[in-house]
Parts: C-alpha cells; structure tokens; sequence
C-alpha cells in the first residue's frame, strides 16, 4: 500500500483566477485520518493560503462538507483510506457561490432557514407558574429526527433542484419547519404554510431522494417534503370544502 | 457590510450543466422516472382520441381502431405501460415517505402502507378491467 495519496483540490482567489483551478497535493496516506485531516496538514505544513471551513471535527458542527469526488459529504466524517489509490477530488458544496477555495457564500440558505420560522410558535404563552409543557416520548418521536439538522447543506448540494432552482426553499429547511409542525407545542403550521405551499416551497420537489441520501444525520428531508405536500393538499382540500372553517 | 457588494461581485458561480444527470446512477434513474410521464401523457392524449371517435360513430370507431392496431402503435403501448409500471412501482415504494400514520401512540410500518397502496392499485385496476371487459 501506498503511503501518500494525491488531493487534488478547487483553488479560487478571486483576486488571481476568474474561475476555480484543481492544485494537487500529496499527503500522507493514514490510516486514521479523514479528508479533514489531509486538508489540515497541507494548510499547516505545505500551503497556508488554503482557505477552507470547520470548527468541531465530529459531526456536529456542519461547517466543514464539501464535495468528495463529486459526493457532498463532512469531510471529518470521510476516511482518506476509502479512496486509496486515489487522487481524490475536494470541491466547494456544489449549487452554491464560491466565495474562496472551498468555501462557499451561504446566505441564500439562511435567508431561507429564517423564512419558515423555525422555532416554537405559541398563541398564548401560560404563565410560567403552570410549569413546563410536558410531552409523551411519542410525542417527541414525532419530530425528534427533523431535530438532528445540523444545518450543513450537504442537502442543498446534493439537490439538483435547487442547482437549477435557486428559488426552491429547499431540503434542510423544509425539514426544520416540519421539526417545529409537528411539535405539539407548536401552533405556527398555518403560518408557515403560507411560506412553503408555494412554487418555490415544497411543489418545486420533484422527490430525487438525494437529500435523504446524503444526510449524515439521516434527518430524511425528502420525506419531510413529502409528508409536507400531503398536508397542504389535506388544507387545500379543507379550505374548498369546509371555507368556514378556515382562519383556525 | 459597507464591503457586502464587492464580496458579492467577486463570488464565482457554477452552472449547472445540461447533461448533469448523466454521471451518476441515480440521476440517470431519476431522469428516467421523469421521462415515463411523457409515454403516460402521449397515451391519454392517444386515449381521449379514442374517446372522441366513440361519439363520432361506429365508422370513426373502426378507423381508429384500425390505426391503432398498427405495429407502432402497439409497439408504442406495450412500451407506454412498461414506462406506466415503472413509473407507479417506484411511486408506491416511496408512499411510506409521504404517509406518516399513527394509531393512538403506534405507527402503522412503512411496508404495511405500501402493501395497502399496492393493494388499492390492484382492486382499482380488477374495477376497470371488470368493467371494460363486460362491457
């Protein structure tokens, strides 16, 4: 076995490329180490200027996917070893601006993520002498797995709608609206139903999967959706058939 | 923020090529699904034709159906209902996805709710074919 492999990594400093170039490295090829890894060794020991996310080095955080070998992953969570022989190709999540090297310009998706609210929305709060709102282990399992989001976008890259949608609300924050929908203690649906039964919301899915796939915190989104689609035709339906009962 | 636009002006986006679906499986499977609804809205345009040559008279009726019995119209069915198989196959395995149903405290399994679509598609297609076939 080899004891280095070949990174071949997306450069782009705005302010000497018009567009990204590929520059090889080689790195040790260990056993432990994850893509992560290598890409720190060769910003400590061979090339400073590379410029690239992360903060927890366990899967946590959701600062450091990018795309391996066309495949957006967290690259803590990636072993080197699995593409021995290599080269192994780092890019910048696909379907966002690169705003430097592997860094990509995400504010489209936190415009996004605060457009369906998603936090506990309550008509009336009760006073906190009543106590906390208590739930049932069933209740919480309802939404339990919408909660893992870690907010890291390998979603959104994997997504080919929003590649060609930049509209599209798409899959990670669709997911964290039906994390606090289907929260008992949440009384925001309509509300965010408004924002998301649009062209740009939950209809522009066409149900790829790709998110579900790529998820490391297996959150399934496309389900998300799906379920999501199922609730507003139920309200479509509701609003044509029963209109007085509209503005619950 | 002052620096926001030329942050902005200076961002390098890539575009999406046309042949993008080609590289992995997936996609090309995913595609593949998507192209099925275009044998399925060719055979209803083709359907509705027959529906129409039914008020037009028994004459229009056996001209029709004469056309329709050409080997590329048949060629075009058996195929239309491949792409129709495919399409509502892949369609009831993902149902679970779509359907979350709880019972009280108890979710009903994922394989239950599609075996009950399936189920459906079945009894609805005994009643079609029930029908056309006494008629």
């Amino acid at each position: 076995m080899t004891d280095s492999i070949k990174l071949e990594v997306s450069r782009y400093r705005p302010e000497q490329e018009s567009e990204p170039v590929f520059q090889s490295y080689e790195v040790p090829l260990r056993k432990d180490w994850v893509i992560l890894d290598a890409l720190n060794y060769i910003k400590d020991y061979v090339d400073g200027t590379l410029s690239f996310r992360w903060s927890c080095r366990m899967g946590v955080c959701g600062s450091c996917g990018m795309m391996v070998n066309g495949t957006p992953v967290l690259t803590c969570a990636t072993f080197l070893e699995k593409f021995a022989p290599g080269p192994i190709r780092v890019e910048p999540l696909a379907n966002f601006p690169v705003s430097r090297d592997l860094i990509i310009e995400m504010s489209d998706f936190m415009n996004k993520l605060k457009s369906v609210k998603p936090w506990i929305i309550r008509k009336e709060e009760k006073p906190v002498e009543e106590g906390e709102y208590l739930q049932t282990p069933s209740q919480l399992d309802d939404y339990k797995q919408y909660s893992m989001c870690i907010n890291c976008m390998l979603c959104y890259s994997a997504c080919p709608v929003y590649g060609l949608e930049p509209a599209f609300t798409g899959p990670a924050a669709i997911a964290l609206a039906q994390r606090y929908n289907l929260d008992n203690r949440d009384k925001g649906q309509s509300q965010r139903m408004e924002a998301l039964s649009t062209d740009e919301g939950i209809w522009q899915c066409t149900f790829v999967g790709e998110c579900s796939a790529v998820c490391p915190k297996s959150v399934d989104p496309a389900g998300a959706i799906q379920r999501y689609k199922v609730a507003a035709t139920e309200d479509w339906w509701k609003s044509v058939l029963m209109p007085w009962g509209k503005g619950k | 923020m002052e620096n926001n636009s030329s942050v902005q002006s200076k961002l390098y986006t890539r575009k999406v090529p046309i042949l993008w679906w080609m590289h992995r499986w997936v996609d090309i499977r995913f595609i593949t699904r998507e192209l099925t609804s275009i044998f399925v809205a060719t055979y209803a345009v083709i359907f509705l034709f027959y529906i129409r040559s039914v008020s037009q008279g028994a004459e229009a009726f056996a001209e029709f159906s004469e056309k329709l019995s050409s080997p590329l119209l048949i060629g075009f069915h058996v195929f239309a209902l491949a792409a129709l198989l495919y399409h509502s196959i892949t369609w009831f395995n993902l149902a679970p996805k779509a359907m979350v149903i709880k019972i009280g405290e108890t979710k009903i399994p994922g394989l239950l709710i599609a075996l009950m679509n399936y189920a459906g598609w079945i009894f609805i297609s005994i009643v079609i074919g029930w029908l056309i076939l006494n008629s």
